[in-house]
């Protein structure tokens, strides 16, 4: 004989919510109150960022930096160019410093694995066998290349280095390059090899550079909580872009004091040491100096949007009770045909 | 089971010769053994396996797994894969080894079933499967028949034998079968063993009640027919032990040919499943090429140049090789728009469906102690979707119990329930029924509630008297007593055992009868009557009647039967009577009984003489003996008296007319497709109110010739459509019109009409040129009855509607005779509690009462169906939301396959993330209460119209899908592209990116099951919430310090959630995707609620508003009882029985003897039996009831 529960007899108590007016025209009114107003002030932050941007990439003739379009990696001479440009506002806060890639596929299924992070991680197994997934740079003269894989291999390169021209005079800005990437990539994901003393070039021993780089990983910096892996350019470089047009975090330009502006309205010049090649496939290169605010960078389109969005809930919520009101129906029961 | 051979050729004849098992062998013909079982242990793997990679999608899967396999390919990991397919393959292996586990149990229990073989002159126990074709085997009293057997000889005189075929074809009546009088002699074992006779028959077929053959013996031809026949699945009943020649066995029998083969069903939704899930791997495949195309010309475009950062993979030297990979990789990622989950999600939900149909407490049926039983788990949501019913008669929509009810006896009626002060009681406060304690003789299960009646019998009535007496004489019942006083009749239909019944407990008791007499027992005095002759029933005459001589020595004729014939031939005296009685019948006949009017006449000693003497030449007449008879009766039968009416319940199955008028309600038509008489099944049609008098009309085909029954169908269209036209309904009817314009005319019609056919005719109609006609015709009707069918007949009504109709079609029985039409049927329900199981094991679901099909349609098959739709548009929407943004990021990544998600989320989203609310929805979800869609069967429309998941459906969920996905990629996108976090760093990196993109894919599923949810049970609660936590505790946990350190390549996405979803850009974006793709749904639903509501939402608002105010909605209208008269047999009743009483065939041989002692004057008559008895050694027992002892010869 069946059990008499609530659950087998099907009878559990249950909430049975119904779409009514009274519950759906009030919440598109609520959002779209609420949106509008988060909208708003999205696009007030938003706009009061300050950012410049420079492509330099050099494809224009006049451009300065049109001398370097054809660069290899491995030239000598590095090829270097100069780009003067003028800030129009002072920037008041801190300022970073990108450098941004454009149509650079670093999404691309076979470079997004084209890596070994155990072997970033300092195994040192995987330091000397690195994973398959590295081909075809993971070995070079039957080396294996430390850090291996498309990704590490296609490192940007380039050097960026800022002057402020004050009366011809150039007073270089300070650049700063940590802290820049994450924490946890910093700190757990990204380690250097493990063994005996500190000693990066024997701990690195066996394993042999990037075919594209100039040096090997362990001569990126001088500093030793910013070399090997943990080289926080090299990092930030890693952390592979969603999009083929991004911007990675380049340098710090923090501000001194209170009274001056961190950078002043006035000429500038960027002096670049172009090594990195993108031409070829097409691609451009920009510097870009923003502010930030709570919510990061300059970001029109999440302001815009929520204004919309708020403005159409809002407006549906009219429709809706017109529409109810007009021609809604009153749901009584002598609508039930028997 | 090995041991049942396999099939063989057909073959053109058989030839079986006896006792020859070598002769025989010659021919291989199947033994008895049967098989249903599919597999055994060694075969099970590989065959089942080989079945289940014949479905497409375990086969896709499988296919899936192995491109995972190639490298260059792979876009994911094979483990995505590979565990859902073992899990799903697994879990449908063991339940198909249960299933046939118990096949094979119930197989071997048929196999094993003992009978006696005789070989080589002796009788041996042998099993049922090692019965060999031309084997002689002894069955005895109450055995089911083994094979089909040749009747050689039985323990009755001239080998007659008496079988009840309800097995095979429902009818409870018992049937006669009669050995060939040259082996009715062959009694015992030894002349049996030298029996050698050849017997050439028809090959097997599935016709039951044709035979063909011959036996040739000793140089003679007999003729056999289908007469001579046992059928398995028969009971010998009545009969001491018999001997028969297996003809058929097995599989070659006519029962086993009559069962369809067993299909696997499938639902509607199943199909609809299957074609939505091939469209959706053209859909798939289109896009696959979409975007390979799109790779080839990326990778000629820009990824040739792009070479320098990403060379191509080893092998790959062009564009176009690489876009033929890719789109095998994007095949890998985009098929998660139909996982396997999906199959494995609907199997889920059936089980819980199934379960809730078995626990449910009001289909249990206390009396039997059985509950209901959903014993195919894979067809819950068809039952949401029936159209048509064809339900068996007998042990279905009626008990097969017949009760003498009320009488009207000489202008009163009685039998009406009455409380104590004598006003007519309401149903249900039944007092206690009448004692029949001063009867010894009483059979203490007859039940009668009005005293009056049996005081009339004390009292002394005449006019009581005789209506009783008439009842315990004219009658073709015989009586066996087991022991003294325990009597029992043998009826060939159980109303006239009523009627019989009735009068002995009322102080007549038939006690026992020889051909020349009859013993009755009035008030406690033995009276033989002597029986002069029987007049008896047959369907013209529709009455019968006996002629007797009193102790007295008056001659009586008695005369039963249906009160139109009767009534008519009444003497002109009766005049007051008749109408006295005729009012009576109506009211009876409102009440749903069967009548039957009563009338006796006297005759003159000198008139009887002169009619018996004509009698008998016209019996001994060459030619026109029947129509001769039938004239002299209708003779003798003239200016009768009246003496009364019966009313006889046909009792219903408990709720029978308002389970049908609720089914019709629902728009479901309901078909009787019976084994009974034409006559029964009107009858039953009108009790069960499937027809009323307030039919236009009811249309009888009954035509012999195919011409006929054309003519008569026709004839039916015509008169419909000729209603409508004039009732003015603007059909122009054309001379010719198609037959698919005819249709819809038909399907138009105004009126109510009903068809009955009758076996005959519907074999004509079944024909492939006829059947379209047909089908029109039945389908324009309220109500169709098909009588007098065979098994195969209700299989191919049911075929034919299917055909046809492409309407979801049930079928409901409780006999074997049942079990093809079960099998044939979408749905296939059997009655279980009653002695017969083939009917259960053969069905989809059982119950063991006819009013519980309400409930499972309206309660359960609506629910399940409603709960299958919601459930697949939320799932394809869902894995198209899921899946599609793979594809728009494939413009953006080079078309490389690569992934929007991590690849766990990707294995999760299915199998964790998504797949319990849906299920809780699946399972629990209730739009309205059960007891509103009993109250509004109309709410049970929208399945039959299959509204809620159709292709429409389905393009609306796959619209939204791919809505969602779009605004789940570019929503994001819009907002990355050129963002930076709060410390400044790169916000668009590739992981940030897929945890933002899979956390808002979660919440707005989630939301838009909250939305689909209606019924939020705590259950439901706790899986849409705790799956959205365990989103979050799994991507924590994945994105943990600790799993990194293990399995640093496993684990890349280490630290990724708390740096991302600490950013409030990424919240705003998650929140804004949220609205963005919910809002549109809500205004949408919003809309149509508000502006054309279902009957359901209508339903579930009114709930809401008046929910504690209670409804006064009664949807049932009660109809009037107002019926028109049918009177007659109840049941089949077949001519001939009082002829083989009168030849005293049917008697056994002691009493034979004894019938040549009739003439004397029967108290002598008596003391003769006594003393002959005595003689005998026999026990002492009652003097009138010795005669029927069955004595051994």
């Amino acid at each position: 004989k069946p059990d008499n529960t609530a659950f087998k007899q099907q009878r559990l108590p249950a909430w049975q919510p119904i779409l009514t007016a009274g519950t759906v025209l009030p919440a598109f009114f609520v959002i779209g109150l609420i949106f509008i107003p988060i909208g708003i002030g999205i696009f007030v932050t938003s706009n009061n960022i300050r950012e410049y941007e420079i492509d330099y990439t050099g494809t224009d003739p006049s451009s300065p930096c049109n001398k370097c379009l054809n660069v290899s990696w491995d030239s000598t001479p590095p090829c270097t160019c100069t780009i003067n440009f003028t800030l129009e506002h002072s920037f008041e806060s801190n300022v970073f410093m990108y450098y941004g890639l454009s149509n650079f596929y670093q999404n691309h299924r076979r470079y997004v694995k084209s890596r070994d992070d155990s072997q970033l991680n300092g195994d040192n197994s995987s330091l000397l066998n690195p994973s398959k997934e590295c081909e075809p740079y993971r070995t070079n003269e039957d080396k294996p290349i430390a850090p291996c894989g498309a990704i590490a291999n296609s490192m940007f390169n380039d050097t960026l280095e800022l002057y402020r021209i004050d009366n011809d005079t150039r007073t270089p800005i300070t650049l700063i390059k940590k802290g820049i990437a994450w924490w946890t990539d910093k700190n757990v994901k990204f380690r250097n090899p493990t063994g005996d003393g500190n000693n990066l070039t024997a701990l690195f021993q066996g394993t042999t550079k990037p075919v594209n780089w100039p040096k090997p990983v362990y001569m990126l910096d001088s500093e030793l909580d910013n070399n090997g892996f943990i080289n926080e350019d090299f990092i930030v470089w890693m952390r592979t872009a969603a999009l083929p047009t991004f911007r990675k975090l380049y340098r710090l330009i923090e501000r001194k004091n209170n009274l001056q502006p961190t950078l002043q309205a006035g000429k500038y010049s960027l002096e670049i040491t172009y090594n990195y090649p993108v031409y070829s496939f097409d691609g451009r290169k920009r510097m870009i100096l923003s502010t930030i605010s709570w919510m990061g960078g300059k970001n029109p389109f999440l302001g815009i949007a929520y204004i919309t969005v708020g403005s159409i809930c809002f407006f549906l919520g009219v429709v809706l009770l017109i529409i109810h009101h007009k021609y809604g129906n009153r749901n009584t029961s002598a609508d039930i045909p028997n | 089971m090995e041991r049942c051979a396999a099939r063989r050729a057909p073959e053109e004849e058989r030839r079986v010769r006896a006792n020859a098992r070598e002769y025989n062998e010659k021919f291989q013909y199947a033994s008895n053994c049967i098989k249903t079982s599919k597999y055994n242990i060694v075969t099970f793997l590989p065959v089942n396996l080989f079945e289940q990679f014949q479905e497409v999608a375990n086969t896709y899967f499988l296919f899936l797994l192995i491109l995972q396999l190639i490298p260059q390919i792979s876009s994911l990991s094979w483990f995505t894969t590979i565990v859902p397919l073992v899990l799903v393959l697994t879990i449908t292996a063991v339940k198909d080894a249960t299933d046939d586990y118990f096949r094979h149990k119930s197989d071997n229990q048929v196999n094993n079933r003992q009978s006696q073989v005789l070989i080589s002159g002796v009788l041996r126990q042998e099993q049922w499967m090692n019965v060999r074709v031309g084997d002689i085997i002894k069955l005895e009293n109450n055995q089911f028949v083994a094979a089909d057997l040749l009747l050689l000889s039985s323990s009755e005189p001239h080998g007659l034998c008496y079988i009840e075929t309800a097995e095979l074809d429902g009818e409870t009546n018992m049937k006669v079968r009669q050995a060939i009088p040259v082996t009715s002699e062959l009694g015992d074992t030894s002349k049996l063993a030298l029996f050698d006779g050849e017997v050439i028959c028809e090959p097997p077929n599935n016709k039951l009640d044709k035979f063909g053959g011959t036996l040739y013996w000793k140089e003679n031809k007999y003729p056999l027919s289908n007469q001579n026949m046992l059928l398995r699945g028969c009971v010998l009943r009545n009969t001491e032990w018999c001997f028969g020649l297996v003809i058929f066995a097995g599989p070659d029998t006519k029962l086993m040919q009559n069962s369809g083969r067993t299909k696997f069903k499938r639902t509607s939704i199943d199909r609809l499943m299957n074609t939505l899930v091939l469209w959706i791997f053209g859909f798939l495949v289109c896009m696959g090429v979409i975007l390979a195309i799109g790779n080839a010309i990326w990778e000629h475009e820009v990824g040739v140049c792009f070479q320098i950062y990403l060379p191509w993979d080893e092998g790959v030297h062009s564009a176009f090789f690489s876009g033929f990979l890719s789109f095998w990789s994007y095949i890998i990622i985009l098929n998660t728009v139909v996982p396997i989950s999906l199959y494995v999600s609907v199997e889920v939900i059936r089980l819980g469906h199934s379960y809730f149909i078995n626990w449910d407490k009001k289909m249990y049926c206390a009396k039997r102690r059985t509950p209901a039983e959903a014993r195919t788990t894979t067809l819950n949501e068809e039952l949401g979707q029936v159209e048509y019913i064809f339900s068996d008669k007998t042990g279905t929509l009626t008990q097969n119990i017949m009760v003498f009810s009320k009488c009207s006896v000489n202008g009163h009626s009685y039998g009406d329930v009455q409380d104590v002060l004598g006003h007519k009681a309401e149903l249900g406060e039944r007092p206690e029924p009448v004692d029949f304690s001063f009867n010894p003789l009483a059979d203490p299960r007859f039940q009668f509630w009005d005293p009056s009646l049996l005081e009339a019998v004390k009292l002394g009535d005449p006019h009581v008297h005789e209506f009783f007496r008439l009842l315990s004489l004219c009658h073709t019942v015989m009586s066996e007593e087991k022991s003294e006083g325990e009597l029992f009749y043998k009826a060939q239909s159980p109303d006239e055992g009523a009627l019989v019944t009735a009068a002995r407990n009322f102080g007549f008791v038939f006690r026992s009868r020889t051909p020349k007499t009859i013993t009755v027992h009035e008030l406690g005095r033995a009276i033989t009557y002597q029986l002069l002759a029987i007049l008896d029933f047959n369907n013209i005459r529709k009455r019968m009647s006996v002629i007797v001589r009193s102790p007295e020595g008056k001659i009586r004729l008695y005369c039963k039967g249906a009160d139109t014939i009767l009534l008519e031939r009444l003497h002109p005296t009766n005049q007051d009577l008749t109408n006295v009685t005729t009012d009576h019948l109506n009211e009876y006949a409102g009440e749903g009984l069967r009548t039957l009017v009563l009338a006796y006449k006297d005759l003159e000693e000198s008139y009887y003489e002169d009619w018996s003497e004509r009698l008998h030449r016209a019996s001994g007449a060459p030619e026109a003996r029947e129509d001769r008879l039938a004239r002299l009766y209708d003779e003798v039968e003239h200016d009768m008296m009246l003496l009364g009416a019966t009313a006889i319940e046909d009792k219903l199955q408990q709720g029978v007319p308002e389970t049908i008028a609720i089914l019709t309600l629902a728009n479901i038509k309901i078909w009787v497709l019976t084994g009974d008489k034409q006559e029964t099944a009107v009858n039953i049609g009108y009790s069960c109110k499937m027809l009323t008098d307030d039919m236009t009309e009811v249309f009888v085909i009954t035509g012999h010739t195919v011409l006929e029954v054309r003519e008569e169908l026709r004839k039916a269209r015509e008169k419909m459509m000729d209603a409508s036209r004039s009732m003015g309904n603007g059909f122009s009817y054309q001379e010719k019109l198609s037959s698919t314009k005819l249709t819809s005319v038909l399907e138009a019609i105004a009126g109510e009409y009903a068809l009955v056919i009758n076996g005959h005719s519907l074999a004509h109609a079944l024909e492939a040129d006829m059947e379209v006609e047909f089908l029109e015709t039945a389908c324009a009707c309220k109500a169709v009855i098909c009588c007098r069918v065979t098994p195969l007949q209700k299989a191919q009504v049911v075929e034919l509607v299917k055909k046809y109709k492409k309407a979801v079609t049930l079928a409901i029985g409780d006999g074997a005779n049942d079990v093809s039409m079960i099998k044939t049927a979408h749905i296939g329900v059997g009655i279980s509690g009653q002695e017969g199981i083939q009917a259960v094991l053969a069905s989809d679901y059982s119950f063991s009462q006819f009013k519980f099909l309400q409930r499972l349609l309206l309660v359960h098959g609506r629910w399940s169906y409603l709960r299958m739709c919601k459930f697949l548009c939320y799932f394809f929407y869902k894995n198209f939301a899921f899946t599609m943004v793979h594809f728009w990021f494939g413009f953006f990544c080079g078309f490389s396959a690569q992934t929007v998600y991590d690849q766990y989320f990707i294995t999760l989203y299915n199998i964790v993330y998504t797949s319990l609310p849906v299920l809780a929805m699946g399972v629990f979800d209730q739009d309205v209460p059960e007891q509103r869609s009993m109250e509004y069967p109309k709410l049970y429309e929208p399945g039959q119209l299959n509204l809620l998941f159709n292709k429409r459906e389905f393009f609306i969920c796959i619209a939204q899908g791919i809505y969602t996905s779009v605004l789940m990629f570019f929503i994001p996108y819009g907002v990355f592209a050129d963002a930076t976090r709060d410390d400044g760093a790169q916000l668009a990196d590739y992981q940030s990116f897929a945890v933002t993109v899979a956390t808002s894919l979660v919440i707005v599923v989630s939301v838009q099951i909250g939305l689909d949810t209606g019924f939020w049970t705590a259950i439901n609660h706790f899986f849409i919430w705790g799956s959205l936590a365990a989103y979050f505790a799994i991507l924590f946990a994945m994105h943990s310090d600790g799993l990194f350190q293990m399995f640093p390549n496993q684990f890349r996405f280490v630290g990724n959630a708390q740096n991302t979803l600490a950013q409030p850009t990424v919240w705003l974006t998650i929140a804004l995707t949220t609205v963005v793709c919910v809002m549109p749904v809500v205004a949408f639903r919003f809309l149509k609620l508000d502006l054309k509501p279902e009957l359901s939402d209508t339903v579930r608002y009114t709930q809401l508003v008046r929910k504690k105010q209670k409804t006064q909605h009664r949807c049932m209208r009660r109809v009037g009882r107002v019926g028109s008269r049918r009177s007659g047999y109840a049941f089949s009743h077949q001519e001939g029985f009082g002829e083989l009483i009168m030849s005293g065939k049917n008697m056994r041989l002691s009493s034979l003897a004894l019938s040549g002692f009739a003439a004397r004057p029967s108290a002598s008559w008596i003391e003769t039996l006594r003393k002959k008895k005595g003689g005998e050694g026999s026990t002492a027992c009652s003097p009138s009831g010795a005669a029927d002892k069955t004595l051994k010869v």
